[in-house]
Order: structure tokens, then sequence, then C-alpha cells
């Protein structure tokens, strides 16, 4: 091998080390090569699974898949309209709440925050999104549930007259649990770390002069914010926050725990009122009782999931890499 | 203000890195800006503006008003807070500061706030589980636990060894492919590496049930599969995968660029570099990758409800019959009306936390070290070979 790339060597009267490979390099090269490929070929292989074994019952449902309510695989009456409706409007409920949120604990971290407190807060808001769903579903049914049913009464008596809060037998506590609202405090408690990581590390990379300079000519703290920070990571926002979305239309368990479903879209409008739905946690929950058509049905509703979270995902990828210097994503 | 920086070497304003403040005490004679901290004086207004709120609250509350709850006291009491402290720093400093400070409080307490449910949701599985954790919870199955028998009786054995094995073959299949993504995506780069990256990246973002109709998919229905442990371990090997790339390759970068120049130079190849230098170098941070990993896909639930169904009796063979799982065991048990089960469910989750939280403190106690940093054994070996 050595004789052979000498001779390679003088014939080329310059030695290029890229072409100089031991047999150990070159399977170490392919090794690693195909590892990658692999990666990227699981991903389409899901993709492709999904729409193979989901054909079956598209062929059946056609376009009205994609616009009808009810979910009846055996009587050939299913779409995945209402779970769809339910899925945006738990996930718009956890962005209301998480964005702020996450806003105000990056900021807190990144412009307030003492540096030795740096460090252990980060970890704590870290332990938020290490917690498993489950967890949050079991906690969110038995202890946030009954509290958050008169939050939801408060708001339902007082403010019935906005669309999205009206409620049937407003006065009552038991037209509350087990709502969108509920799922949507719990699935925004989940996402809370995600966005806040990613607007961490846009907001810390803002420029050290502007601030400084903003600092010097006599702003406030809150004036260095608004006319430097915000302005220079309003891409790590919006992409921290779609992220998050994607992370919120996903969401599985604890949404199935804490939900009861409803399969009536303007119904699920209604977001105090008890019943939600959401992909995820249709499929979680019919997946045990489905035949094979069923089965179908729901590898349908699976992949109109997939194509969602993909698009969100990517937009949120394009939108960070976008609004920071070449660096890498270290969610 | 007379404080330590007035001691320093009179002369030039200086501006002191360390401590995120500029610092030209020397040349002003007013207050110096500080960009984090409170002062003294910031902290007493606090306390005497929530003190103050306080007691206009209980007296609006208890007194003068029929309102009552709990949570409407607090949400008076914080905005009235909010109304002092901006009427103390209006008086004190303008209307400009006042709305500084205000903004300060809100985006102090919100932040902090957070980790209110973290304690809380912490704090209620310890208080609801601990009661029946008893060692035989680590020892039965659920076989013997009828419905009315007390929650002491049965145990999550079947779950625990399931999840062990489920999580154990997934660790098996994603920490060489990951680890080698990462080498591919860090050292040998290319084409083909922006588009894995991204991929890696939307991968990470799949919902956790969609891993699991996948496996059912192509390994249950296509290759004619049981639902059996080994298909659950799959899916969380799906699921693993891109925490553990971009971890992985995140700490791989660390690595400094002159000991990968030093191996080449020295006439290493480049699998020689990357299993002799690069490899040793992140050894830790690739520990921690594969920590987070395994604390990601241990408690999760979704893909195991369509991969492996659950058992009530023990099954160690993850390659034949169903498996139970801890996250799959405490679905399955809260759901049941009787409040036994319901506290068996509130067991596992006690244990399901412990153990996550274990692996996650664990990570951070890792991953806090750099790379090629030498702990206190592997000093002592060096020293032993005259190394150090």
């Amino acid at each position: 091998m050595a004789l052979h790339s000498l001779e390679l060597a003088e014939e080329e009267e310059r030695v290029r080390p890229t072409q100089v490979r031991s047999s150990a390099d070159k399977s170490y090269r392919i090794i690693a090569r195909s590892s990658g490929g692999l990666t990227l070929g699981l991903m389409a292989l899901i993709g492709l699974f999904l729409l193979i074994r989901s054909w079956s019952a598209l062929r059946v449902a056609g376009f009205s898949f994609f616009t009808r309510s009810a979910w009846a695989p055996g009587l050939g009456q299913f779409g995945v309209w209402a779970a769809l409706v339910g899925t945006f409007l738990i996930a718009i409920i956890a962005l209301l709440i998480a964005v702020p949120v996450a806003i105000c604990s990056a900021l807190f971290v990144t412009e307030y925050a003492p540096a030795r407190l740096r460090r252990p807060l980060t970890s704590f808001i870290d332990v938020l999104a290490a917690i498993p769903s489950l967890i949050y579903g079991l906690w969110g049914r038995a202890y946030l549930q009954p509290r958050a049913i008169l939050l939801s009464r408060w708001l339902g008596t007082h403010f019935g007259f906005i669309p999205f809060f009206h409620t049937p037998d407003a006065s009552s506590v038991a037209s509350y649990p087990s709502s969108t609202f509920i799922a949507g405090v719990v699935v925004a408690l989940m996402i809370v770390p995600i966005c806040t990581a990613v607007m961490r590390e846009v907001f810390s990379q803002a420029p050290p002069g502007e601030k400084e300079g903003a600092l010097a000519l006599g702003g406030t703290r809150w004036g260095v914010i608004r006319s430097v920070v915000l302005p220079f990571g309003r891409g790590g926002i919006i992409g921290g926050s779609m992220l998050g979305l994607g992370r919120a239309l996903g969401e599985t368990i604890a949404v199935t725990l804490i939900i009861a479903p409803l399969f009536n879209p303007r119904d699920l409008t209604h977001v105090l009122h008890t019943g939600g739905n959401s992909i995820a946690s249709l499929i979680a929950l019919r997946f045990s009782e489905s035949n094979a058509f069923g089965i179908s049905a729901l590898m349908a509703a699976g992949l109109t999931l997939f194509v969602i979270t993909l698009v969100v995902n990517a937009m949120a990828s394009i939108i960070v890499a976008r609004s920071r210097s070449g660096a890498s994503t270290e969610i | 203000m007379t404080t330590t920086a007035e001691h320093r070497e009179a002369g030039d304003a200086t501006i002191d890195l360390d401590e995120d403040r500029i610092d030209f005490s020397d040349d002003l004679p007013g207050d110096r800006i500080r960009a984090r901290g409170l002062k003294t004086s910031e902290v007493v207004d606090l306390l005497g503006a929530a003190a103050g709120s306080f007691c206009v609250t209980w007296l609006v509350y208890e007194r003068l008003t029929p309102l009552s709850g709990g949570l409407g006291f607090g949400v008076v009491w914080y905005l009235l807070f909010l109304a002092t402290v901006w009427f103390i720093a209006r008086e004190r400093l303008g209307a400009l500061h006042a709305r500084d400070r205000i903004v300060g409080v809100v985006v102090a307490t919100v932040a902090l706030g957070v980790l209110v449910p973290l304690a809380v949701i912490v704090g209620y599985t310890i208080a609801r589980g601990y009661h029946a954790l008893r060692p035989q919870f680590f020892t039965q199955d659920q076989s013997k636990a009828a419905p009315l028998s007390p929650a002491t009786v049965g145990g999550g054995s079947g779950a625990i060894v399931g999840s062990l094995e489920m999580v154990g073959i997934a660790t098996l299949i994603s920490i060489p492919l990951g680890i080698a993504t990462a080498v591919f995506l860090s050292e040998i780069r290319g084409r083909l590496a922006r588009p894995v990256r991204m991929i890696v990246d939307a991968m990470s973002a799949v919902p956790s049930i969609l891993a699991g109709l996948f496996i059912y998919a192509a390994f249950i229905l296509a290759l004619h599969q049981q639902q059996t442990g080994l298909a659950a371990a799959l899916s969380l090997a799906v699921l693993m995968l891109p925490t553990v790339t971009r971890t992985a390759e995140v700490v791989l970068r660390l690595v400094p660029g002159g000991l990968r120049e030093a191996s080449l130079s020295l006439g290493g190849g480049e699998w020689a570099t990357v299993r002799r230098i690069i490899l040793p170098t992140a050894r830790a941070g690739l520990l921690t990758a594969v920590i987070l990993g395994i604390a990601r896909v241990v408690g999760e639930t979704a893909p195991l409800i369509v991969t492996s169904l659950g058992n009530t009796h023990f099954n160690g063979n993850p390659f034949k019959g169903k498996q139970d799982a801890l996250p799959l065991m405490i679905y399955r048990l809260v759901r049941l009306p009787q409040t036994a089960e319901i506290q068996r469910a509130w067991t596992g989750a006690l244990v399901l936390l412990g153990i996550v939280l274990v692996l996650f403190v664990i990570a951070r106690i890792v991953g806090g070290r750099g790379p090629g940093h030498i702990g206190r054994l592997k000093r002592a070996r060096l020293a032993r070979k005259g190394l150090s």
C-alpha cells in the first residue's frame, strides 16, 4: 500500500493526502458515509411506509378525508378535519401561553440574571423538557384540572360573549373538565424549554457593541432590550415559536390523557368546554380497537400529521438558521 | 456609590468583562450603570412594594368587598405590586426608569415562575407515589394484583425489566449509528452533510406516535412480525437517533482542530485519528449524548401503545410475546376506575420520574466537563506512567 502511494506521489510530483488512504481509512469513510445516508433514508422510509399503508383508506375516502369530521372507518365515513382543527387549537393555546413565558425566561437568563445564576436556571428549564410527557399527562389530569376548571368557569362566565370562550351551561363546573384549554396549558409547559433554548441562544448573540452603545447613550435596560436585543433576536423568536408549534402539534400522551374526544368542529372551537381532539391522540386512542382498514385510516391521519410537522419544522429551521451567523443548531 | 471599584487603580475607565458591567465610576459622580443584578435600594423598594400591596389587597379582599378565591387574591396582589413599584420608581427616578423597572420585575417573575410548575410536578408525583412504594414493586409483576387488592400488592417488575430491555436494545442500535453519523457530519462533511443535518433536525421533531406507526408498518406488517419488545425497541431507536446524533455532533465539534492536525501530520490515518484522538477526547460528551438519548426515550409511551401493547404477566423475552414497559403500565393503570390501580400507576410514575431525573443529573455532571478533561482517576493512571 505504502509503495503504491509513493509511486503515485512520484507520478504526480505532488502529494495529495486525500488520495492516499489505507484500507482502514477507506472502510471508515464508507461506514460513516453510509450511516449518514441511512439516517437520511430512514426519514424517507417513514414517509414512504405511512403512504403505502394509508393508500387503501385514502383511495376509499378520497379528498373527503380532509373535509369530513366523523371517524367511523367501519362505515366508510371518516375524515381528519375535526382532529386537525383540535390539534391546531391545542397548539395555538399552548403557543399563546408558552411564547411570552419563553421570551421572558430567555431575556431573564441572557440580560437580567447574575452570571452565577445562569447555568442553574438553564438546567432547571431543561429539566422541564426531560420530564416524560406521560407524567405531564398524569399531573394535568389529577392536579391541574380540578384547579384549572375554576379559572375556566370564571372566564366562561364573564367572557362568554367572546366566541371562543362561549360555553353552554357556563355556571356549572361540570361543563369544563377535559377541555382543549386544559390540554393547551399542559402542552404549553412542555414546549417552554425548547422555545427558551432557541431564543436564549439568539438573544445571547446580540452584538455587545450596540448594547453598550445604547447604554452609553443613556438607555435603560429595557431600552437596550427593545432597541437592540429584540430586533436582533426577531428571527429567533419566530423560529423558536415555530419549533414549539411543531412539538405541540405532535404531542400525544399528555393530550390523550386529558381530553375527552369530540368530533364536532363547531363545538371544538369552544375551547373552555369539555371535549377536544388531536390527530396524535386519535391514533393512540383508536389504534387498539381498529381492524386492518381502520389502521390504514389511522396511518392516513398519521401521514397528515407527519407532513404538517415536517413543513412547520423545516420553516422553523430555515428562519432560525438565517437569524444567526452560520452556527450549528444546538437544541 | 462607594464600592471596591473605587479602590482600584485610579485613572481611565475600565470595562469589567467578567461581570458585564461598564465601570465609569471615576469619571461620573452619579450612579454607575449596572447591566445586571440588583442594588440594595432596589431590593428595599421591591420588598416595600410587596408588603404594601399585600396589605391593601388583604384589606380589599377580606374587609371591603365580598371577593374571594386564592387565584384572584394573587392576581390582584401582583397587579397592585406592579403599580406600587411603578409609582415608587417614578417618584424617585422618572417615568423612563419606572417603565424599565416594571419590565424587569415582570420578566423576572415570569422567568422564575416557570420553576413553580416544575417543583409542583415533582412534588406532586412524590406525594402521590411514595405511599405504596415498597420493595415488592421491583420484584412482583401485575398478575397477582386484582383490581380491589391493596396497592401494595403487585408491582412493576415485568414493566421495569421490559423497559430496561427495550431501552437497552434501542441504545445498542442507535448509539453506533448516531455516533457514526455525527462523525460523518463533523469529520468527513462533504455535499451530503447539509441534507443529513437538516433531516436529523426534522427527525427530532417527528411525533413519537409516528415512530410507532412506522415500525408497525415497516416491521410488524411488512415482515409479518408480532408485537414484541423488539418492535418497541426499534421504534424507540428511531426516536433516540436524532438526540444522540445532534448532541454527539456538537461535542465532536468542540475537539480542538490542533489535535486533529497534529495526529494527521504525525502520519496517523483518518481512522486512527478518529479512533485514537477524537473519540477519546470527546468521551465525556459522547457519554452525555448517550445518557440524554436514553432519558429521551425511557418515558416514551405513545410508540409502545402501537408496537408492544403491554402485558400484566412477566415476560423477560423481548423477541417473543407482548412485553410490558413502565410507561405503558402507568398509562394502562391510570385510566382504570379503581383507586388501588391508580395508586399503582402513581408509584410507577414516581419510579419513572426518579430514573429520568437521575439520568439527567448524571448527564449534566458528565457534560459539565470540557473535551479532554482529565479526571482524578485518569490523572492517577497517567502519573503512574510518569506522563503527568
